[in-house]
């Protein structure tokens, strides 16, 4: 590339990525600063003073949610690799008659929109008394047509004479499934646990439905009660919170963006 | 070391059309049996048939002494090598040679001795902590033979082992495996496209053509004594020449196309019944006219193509609407266009019906190709 | 003896026969009893119950057949609400995914330190509705906020961002390209680096520009991805709930009132579930015309390697 159109491209890149990453650095500039300097619309703080964190752990109990937040995306996390490695699983490696009406039926839950169902789903938790409980919060998203469809993908290229092989070597259906099949995909379990860990960490509405306690609460219920709690006056505390739920996904994502992307594309499109 | 015994097996996806069908064979302990012919006669299916990794629709299908129709994979007592090697990539070379033992139970102490054992064999010793995506073509194909013979079954299956690999490669595992076969006296069952690897390597051999078997026996005679067109033309490399003769009653004599005509003796005049016959020979008995040769069965071609191998010259000509080829020892230097006297005898000649595809001779003049040890002094 | 011995073994083999459907099932069955009680029967159940009025437990109460449909179709709240839902998608897809691919393409030049960039380009997908919109709050907020500040530093007008009916469901736009970005980018990037780099060689050698490579291959050769953004994107646009709770709650004067919001409200504010059931499946319809388009339209465009 000519040096023009480099000087060209690193303009808009470093342009593109300031505009993009304003928010969240005007955010994390805030965070430290107190209430007098947002109102003079400074952009650095004075002193990168810790008070506003301090502040946000005693308002709210933040450490709580955060565990709870951990304890439910690892949770989903988890299920959803089980869930659907399995059934994954059974689509590659099992031939049966009616599998592609089955197929079919997983398709059919992509048309369905979750907002949809929620007020029979929110009905359900509550017969089950599964409100303000970590399964209420898990459970129903342990199936995920998403997921299955990733991991088909993968085990597709695996050679079906590794399955052979093993049933020559008198390894069990399980057996070939635990010993061979999950740790041979490790790239695409990866893939799928921390899209799982991302969107549940994230989500907001389901939360908001089915829990009303600090127990069980996740952070960005939590989020929202600080905001609304905190009208205008201590923005410095509110961006402390912000910036303590943001770290632990963008961390993931820092670490795993190459990895996610390129298995995002893969079941997205094929 | 056992038998493997075959009666009446086929093999249908849609209960309707047969892939393979009415197979009747017995294998013997200890013999080196290959199954070949065309891609999609039944070879593999066949083969996975006894590995048990396909169901038998018909048929019965006799390991040892015992009726395996419906044992699953791992009490057949067999072990496989698979085309693409079906190595796991997750687990190292050593790991991959135990695997099969390991389900087993075999004690951790017997297994590495094994593993250590079949990997010297194999000249693996270096390699037992790599994974096989660290490994060349041909040593991954090592692994998957020591994984095949570690487990110490009686009889070995392989499907297309070598096709992976290039030509020089394959020719020395060719001699290697045979070796390993014969050291551990075990019963193979190996399947190739290749005729090749099917003459170089089978005790016997079992020749495929749309799922029925075609003949079976040892290579040498599969050769000399061709039962059909097609096996006459699968095995040997060039090809056996094959053209549509006309047995004229009268002169006693076959014409091939309008000049070619050569005379039948009395003896076989039996061949008279049949009219319109297939004429066979192979490329290395035709041979150059000489002097003596009788002007009936001199003939005069135009080489269209000349390949000279150092060792041998192969040329082609057109016999009728036929291309025809002729392989001399020694290095001829002949050139397109060039005109070559050539002589057909009789004695050479294979014939088949037309019709019925049915074998009614076969060269007598195999005698004069055939060296015996009587000839070292 | 013979014959009982022949059905024997039809049986046995019918369980043999059966025995790779069993063990499927078995693999299956998590996904299937999930799908069933958290997706198929609650779709079944929200349709049932869009035709009832019911009580504060959301059983069903009185059977009213359509009346619900009528109810809500006349409503000016629920045509408001449409109304509102048709722009924000207006507002929001096209400008996103133009966004996202325009990162994309400068992200996908072998520069240095270009991993960097990508990392910020994709960053906004670790953020959650949630934080986002409190973020956006503040930078929307009418004394302090960033948007206010510069406008008066260029002697503009101050605008009431969330609380004008006119610029609210702008304002919400806004925060929600930004927030959806990061996605996007990542699966578009993903799609440029699908594109077999010969494409680009042999254009090269025919002496192609740059603009013309990126109309005659590059888009060409993204279209399967593009169209799956834009369909992930218009779906995402009709879902949208976190950034209308925590921004402007419907308002002002309903010009924000999204309708997955509009549901929400319906149900567990005024615990009408009946009216609220019908206007899920007037959304369920939305996106399966949205679905079924992509199937239909998208599928063919996919270039297989």
């Amino acid at each position: 590339m000519s040096f023009p159109r480099k000087i060209v491209f690193y303009f808009l890149l470093l342009f593109s990525a300031f505009l993009l990453f304003f928010p969240v650095l005007y955010a994390f500039m805030i965070s430290f600063m107190t209430g007098g300097e947002i109102m003079q619309g400074k952009f650095f703080p004075q002193t990168f003073t810790l008070d506003n964190y301090f502040r946000v752990f005693e308002r709210l109990p933040l450490m709580k949610y955060l565990m709870n937040s951990f304890v439910v995306s690892t949770g989903v996390m988890i299920g959803q690799l089980i869930v659907c490695s399995m059934s994954a699983y059974a689509f590659v490696f099992i031939p049966f008659k009616g599998r592609d009406f089955i197929f079919f039926l997983f398709i059919s839950t992509m048309m369905i929109p979750w907002e949809a169902t929620m007020i029979p789903n929110f009905f359900t938790i509550q017969k089950l008394d599964w409100t303000n409980t970590y399964q209420g919060l898990t459970v129903p998203f342990f199936a995920l047509a998403f997921g299955t469809f990733l991991l088909r993908q993968h085990f597709k290229t695996i050679p079906k004479e590794l399955f052979e092989a093993s049933q020559i070597a008198g390894l069990s259906r399980f057996a070939f499934f635990w010993r061979v099949i999950l740790p041979v995909s490790k790239t695409s379990l990866v893939t799928l646990g921390a899209y799982g860990f991302l969107t549940t960490w994230n989500m907001y509405l389901w939360p908001l439905l089915v829990t009303n306690n600090d127990q069980v609460r996740t952070v960005q219920i939590g989020l929202k009660q600080l905001q609304s709690q905190e009208v205008a006056t201590e923005w410095g505390v509110v961006m402390a919170g912000v910036i303590v739920v943001i770290i632990p996904t963008l961390l993931l994502l820092f670490i795993g963006q190459k990895q996610l992307q390129k298995g995002l594309t893969q079941g997205a499109l094929k | 070391m056992k038998r493997v015994e075959l009666m009446n097996v086929s093999k249908t996806y849609d209960k309707k059309t047969e892939v393979i069908s009415n197979i009747n064979v017995v294998i013997e302990p200890g013999e080196f049996f290959v199954l070949v012919g065309p891609s999609g006669c039944g070879k593999s299916t066949m083969l996975r048939m006894i590995a048990g990794l396909e169901e038998i629709t018909g048929g019965s299908l006799r390991i040892g002494e015992k009726e395996a129709n419906h044992l699953p994979p791992s009490k057949r007592d067999i072990s496989m090598v698979f085309q693409n090697y079906a190595l796991y990539p997750h687990l190292t070379v050593e790991e991959n040679i135990v695997f099969g033992l390991h389900v087993k139970r075999i004690p951790k102490l017997e297994r590495k001795t094994r593993c250590n054992e079949v990997a010297s064999m194999l000249g693996l010793s270096e390699y037992l902590n790599r994974k096989p995506r660290e490994l060349s073509g041909g040593q991954r194909q090592r692994v998957a033979l020591a994984r095949a013979i570690v487990n110490e079954a009686p009889i070995c299956l392989m499907d297309e082992p070598l096709s992976n690999l290039d030509a020089k490669l394959r020719a020395h595992m060719r001699s290697e495996i045979r070796q390993i076969q014969r050291r551990l006296g075990i019963t193979m069952i190996y399947v190739t496209h290749d005729q090749v690897e099917a003459m170089t390597m089978g005790d016997r051999i079992m020749i495929l053509h749309d799922g029925k078997i075609q003949q079976i026996g040892k290579p040498i005679d599969i050769y000399n004594h061709p039962v059909n067109p097609f096996v006459a033309t699968f095995i040997g490399s060039p090809p056996m020449n094959i053209a549509d003769g006309e047995v004229n009653r009268q002169k006693s004599e076959i014409r091939i196309g309008d000049e070619w005509k050569i005379k039948i003796p009395d003896e076989d005049s039996r061949l008279l019944h049949k009219e319109q016959i297939l004429v066979g020979i192979r490329p290395e008995h035709i041979r150059v006219a000489s002097k003596e040769t009788s002007p009936d069965n001199r003939q005069v071609v135009e080489a269209i193509n000349v390949e000279i191998l150092g060792n041998e010259t192969i040329f082609s000509f057109k016999i009728g609407s036929y291309e025809w080829m002729a392989k001399w020892n020694g290095q001829w230097r002949l050139q397109v266009g060039d005109l070559i006297p050539i002589q057909l005898n009789y004695e050479s000649l294979c014939l088949f019906d037309h019709k019925t595809n049915e074998l009614l001779k076969t060269p007598t003049d195999i005698e004069n190709n055939i060296l015996d040890k009587e000839v070292f002094l | 003896m013979k014959k009982s011995s022949a059905s024997f073994y039809e049986k046995q083999s019918f369980w043999r026969k059966s025995l790779n459907a069993r063990t499927a099932l078995l693999y299956l069955f998590p996904s299937v009893l999930l799908f069933i009680v958290f997706v198929f029967y609650p779709m079944f159940r929200t349709i049932y119950l869009s035709f009832f009025l019911t009580d504060q437990h959301g059983s069903a109460a009185l059977f009213v057949g359509l009346e619900n449909y009528a109810y809500i179709l006349e409503s000016q709240a629920f045509r408001n609400s449409i109304k509102a839902t048709v722009l924000f998608v207006l507002y929001t897809v096209p400008a996103g995914v133009i966004l996202a691919l325009f990162l994309a393409l400068i992200a996908n030049e072998k520069l240095k330190g270009i991993g960097f960039f990508r990392t910020i380009y994709s960053s906004t997908m670790g953020i959650s509705v949630a934080a986002s919109s409190v973020v956006w709050l503040f930078l929307f907020h009418p004394s302090i906020g960033m948007f206010n500040r510069l406008l008066s530093l260029v002697n503009l007008p101050e605008v009431q961002w969330l609380l004008d009916p006119d610029w609210a469901l702008l304002s919400v736009s806004i925060s929600t390209i930004w927030l959806n970005t990061g996605f996007s980018f990542l699966i578009l990037l993903g799609g440029l680096q699908n594109i077999d780099g010969y494409l680009y060689e042999s254009a090269k050698i025919d002496g192609a520009g740059y603009w013309y490579q990126l109309r005659r291959i590059t888009i060409p050769m993204l279209s399967p991805t593009l169209f799956f953004i834009i369909t992930i994107s218009l779906i995402n646009a009709f879902q949208s709930f976190g950034q209308i709770d925590i921004l402007t709650k419907g308002g002002p004067s309903q010009a924000t009132n999204l309708i997955v919001y509009s549901i929400y409200r319906e149900a567990f504010v005024n615990y009408q579930f009946g009216t609220a059931s019908a206007q899920a499946v007037f959304l369920f319809l939305c996106i399966l015309i949205v679905t079924i388009f992509q199937f239909k339209f998208g599928e063919r465009k996919v270039h297989y390697q």
